[in-house]
């Protein structure tokens, strides 16, 4: 576990900076002893971004396409967060179906995309050439050159899920689309033949991008214990306990998979989750309430959602659901790794499920705006990004500005995972061993199988305790400043 | 009515005695880039825009009458140069963040920056704190987005026969005013159909609850280039308020 205590003249220092192949930017810092032994091993983000503060006096409309400029991978996942909150505040509880179907193809398009996107571009390098091959190599354009055809059915299935963003909302990365009790825009009939026209091959490279993942994850037997870790699992499900990524309840489970709670109403996730915050970074810690501080924290993402649901709704993804429980003996899957393996599960249930609601003749319909009841001062919308479960709460004042706003995205709900990952692998595969660069990428193979999206983790602003010290030139501490987490500050 | 001609870029172009060099060459088909200028308001010559050369003098197309025989330039590199640093400088004014402006794709500030060929914003930005004001039931004021163009104010006072708005202080410390009792726009008579809440050319004035419904590719801007939208607009005269 963490140790805090300040390095010894004998220790030296580690870090990682930045962490590569991921979304946004993050370290992570190894102390070792003389002997190379690992004293610490954390993964820290570096960037600061403020979105929960800078919203706060913003008209509440405006709020999805302010916050989908979180991230530049997922941004449909938080306009969608958001105007699910901003549909509750305008006393919307039933959208059309045809908006609440184009909202569905809308986000499972951007599933689609940011999975593709990270196995392929991201991943991919690590498990084709190996974590510790030469990192000139080890990387997307080592991926074209070595493996082309692999690489390139990576391209354009992430093209595909961009193609259906740009349909929905006017562009591949931060168009519009959803608007209080609605969409927009119509799919148009053109556009949805032209996504028909390709959807055969889509659901072939989807098929064969599992197939892949599942092979390396099993033919590997070392990658089982990579990162592993023993953990509870949050996320949302369906109203049969079925894989939903639009709306439903929240369940969380133990990792033997016993219930800690089912279908509760994400209205009620302050009830359920708390947030920590640490000195160190710039991302919080959530936990279930449940389960305390030491116990409650939980994973978040595909392999949170395949291990907790029941079952998925459409046919080959329901059947790798199956063989996936089947490799742990119809237990959870626990393998970090597996994320990989569980991604592209899901992948391949957006590749079905597009298909399903592009042969929906109500998917072409006009009909876009729910009525909408009476207005209310509070919205909370919850969905499951490609990162996993993720929370955006707004209240507003009676002139309709944002008076607070909170946001769990997903990457935060792993963070106390991540560093747990690192550590394990700092202690199994770095401890007593001279560091080399293959060595330090075996840490950061564990940080991306959670995906972690650094830019969306650290929108928060206020709440970081932050220490100043004054020291003169003999590095004698002179004086310090302390602020805490309730932004009092200590001399 | 007498007929004369002026030149704007080597291009002949009549006018009627009493017309602005903006009037005539609007008439004329002739695009001189102009933002607080609204044909049918009485010109105010504030957003320097459409400034224009007649020999070495520089002048404001939007206030200088038409006078037979000058030589005017316009459409040059030096002119449309000076042209885009007013762009820029409106922007770093104020506080513009396009990506999440509802007005984004409508604006005319935007709209500007695109066809000077604007590609940032050059000039360090002023971070300004400007108050917003949502009192009103159906219309926010956003100050954040002004570029006191004054459109508003003159719509207001020569149209919708009210004025509601004016321009107070000097320089960067310039501001949108409401005049009413608590200076706030819940106590003004400003309604939701009046042209001042319907004529700003970005998003310093809005309807509440209704951004984004227009799909990217079918916002003005999407469509049309400023210059093309710049020719077509006008205020019919018998639409102003008898009170003015």
């Amino acid at each position: 576990m963490e140790k805090n205590q300040p390095p010894s003249p004998t220790t030296r220092r580690i870090a990682i900076d930045p962490v590569t192949r991921v979304e946004g930017h993050g370290k992570i810092t190894l102390l070792l002893d003389a002997d190379n032994h690992i004293q610490e091993a954390r993964f820290h983000i570096v960037e600061f971004r403020g979105f929960e503060k800078f919203i706060q006096g913003r008209p509440y409309w405006e709020v999805p396409f302010f916050v989908q400029r979180l991230c530049g991978i997922c941004p449909v996942s938080h306009q969608l967060a958001a105007a699910k909150a901003v549909d509750q505040i305008e006393g919307v509880s039933q959208l059309t179906p045809t908006a609440t179907k184009l909202r569905r193809l809308l986000h499972f398009g951007q599933i689609l995309q940011s999975h593709a996107l990270h196995f392929f571009h991201l991943s991919s390098p690590d498990f084709l050439f190996g974590f510790g091959s030469d990192p000139a190599q080890r990387n997307i354009v080592g991926v074209l050159g070595k493996y082309p055809e692999i690489a390139l059915k990576g391209v354009r299935l992430r093209k595909y899920g961009q193609q259906i963003i740009e349909a929905i909302t006017g562009k591949r990365v931060h168009g519009t689309g959803t608007v209080p009790g609605g969409m927009n825009k119509a799919l148009s009939i053109v556009a949805r033949d032209a996504l028909l026209n390709e959807i055969a091959d889509v659901l072939q490279w989807g098929q064969e991008a599992l197939a892949l993942n599942e092979q390396i994850h099993i033919a590997n037997p070392e990658h089982r214990d990579f990162a592993t870790l023993q953990t509870n699992f949050l996320s949302m499900v369906g109203e049969e306990g079925e894989l939903e990524f639009y709306h439903g309840g929240l369940r969380a489970c133990h990792a033997d998979g016993a219930s800690i709670f089912d279908q509760r109403d994400y209205c009620d996730y302050q009830q359920i989750l708390r947030e920590e915050v640490r000195s160190w970074s710039y991302m919080k810690f959530p936990y279930l309430c449940q389960l305390g501080k030491e116990q409650g924290w939980y994973r978040v993402g595909p392999l949170a959602r395949v291990n907790n649901s029941d079952r998925i709704s459409t046919p080959l993804a329901e059947a790798a659901r199956q063989h996936f429980r089947e490799f742990a003996q119809g237990e959870f899957v626990h393998d970090t790794l597996a994320y990989h393996w569980a991604r592209m599960i899901e992948a391949l249930h957006c590749a079905e499920s597009i298909h399903e609601l592009l042969l929906d003749p109500e998917i072409v319909s006009d009909d876009l705006i729910a009525e909408k009841g009476d207005k209310r001062q509070e919205g909370i919308g919850v969905i499951e990004a490609p990162r996993g479960t993720l929370f955006h709460h707004y209240q507003i004042n009676e002139e309709g500005l944002v008076t607070k706003a909170n946001l769990i995205v997903s990457t935060t709900s792993n963070n106390q995972a991540m560093n747990e990952s690192i550590r394990s692998v700092a202690n199994q595969y770095l401890d007593g061993h001279e560091i080399t660069e293959a060595l330090l990428n075996h840490l950061e193979v564990a940080v991306r199988a959670y995906d972690p999206c650094l830019s969306c983790a650290t929108h928060a602003l206020g709440k970081m305790p932050l220490k100043v010290e004054l020291r003169d030139v003999e590095g004698v501490l002179v004086n310090q400043l302390t602020k805490g987490t309730n932004g009092e500050i200590d001399h | 009515m007498t007929h004369n001609t002026i030149t704007i870029d080597g291009q002949e172009v009549p006018f009627e005695v009493g017309q602005t060099i903006m009037d005539a060459a609007l008439a004329a088909k002739v695009y001189i880039p102009h933002l607080c200028h609204y044909p049918g308001l009485t010109p105010h010559g504030n957003c320097r825009l459409c400034s224009i050369e007649i020999g070495k003098k520089s002048v404001a197309a939007c206030t200088t009458p038409a006078v037979a025989g000058q030589q005017i330039s316009s459409n040059t590199p030096a002119i449309n140069a000076a042209r885009k640093s007013i762009t820029q400088m409106l922007f770093i004014e104020g506080n513009h963040i396009c990506p999440s402006c509802e007005k984004s794709g409508n604006c005319k500030l935007q709209a500007m920056g695109y066809f000077l060929g604007m590609l940032d914003e050059h000039f360090p930005q002023f971070y300004q704190r400007r108050k917003i004001d949502a009192s009103h039931a159906d219309i926010v004021l956003d100050r954040d987005r002004c570029i006191l163009c004054d459109l508003c104010v003159r719509a207001s006072r020569e149209v919708d026969g009210k004025n509601v708005f004016a321009i107070a202080g000097r320089g960067t410390e310039a501001h949108l005013i409401v005049n009413s009792s608590s200076g706030k726009l819940v106590d003004s008579n400003l309604e939701v159909d009046d042209l001042a809440a319907n004529i700003c050319p970005v998003g310093a004035i809005l309807k509440k609850s209704q951004g984004y419904d227009v799909p990217i590719g079918e916002r003005i801007y999407d469509q049309h280039t400023i210059s093309e939208i710049g020719l077509q607009e006008s205020i019919a005269k018998e639409s102003k308020s008898d009170d003015n």
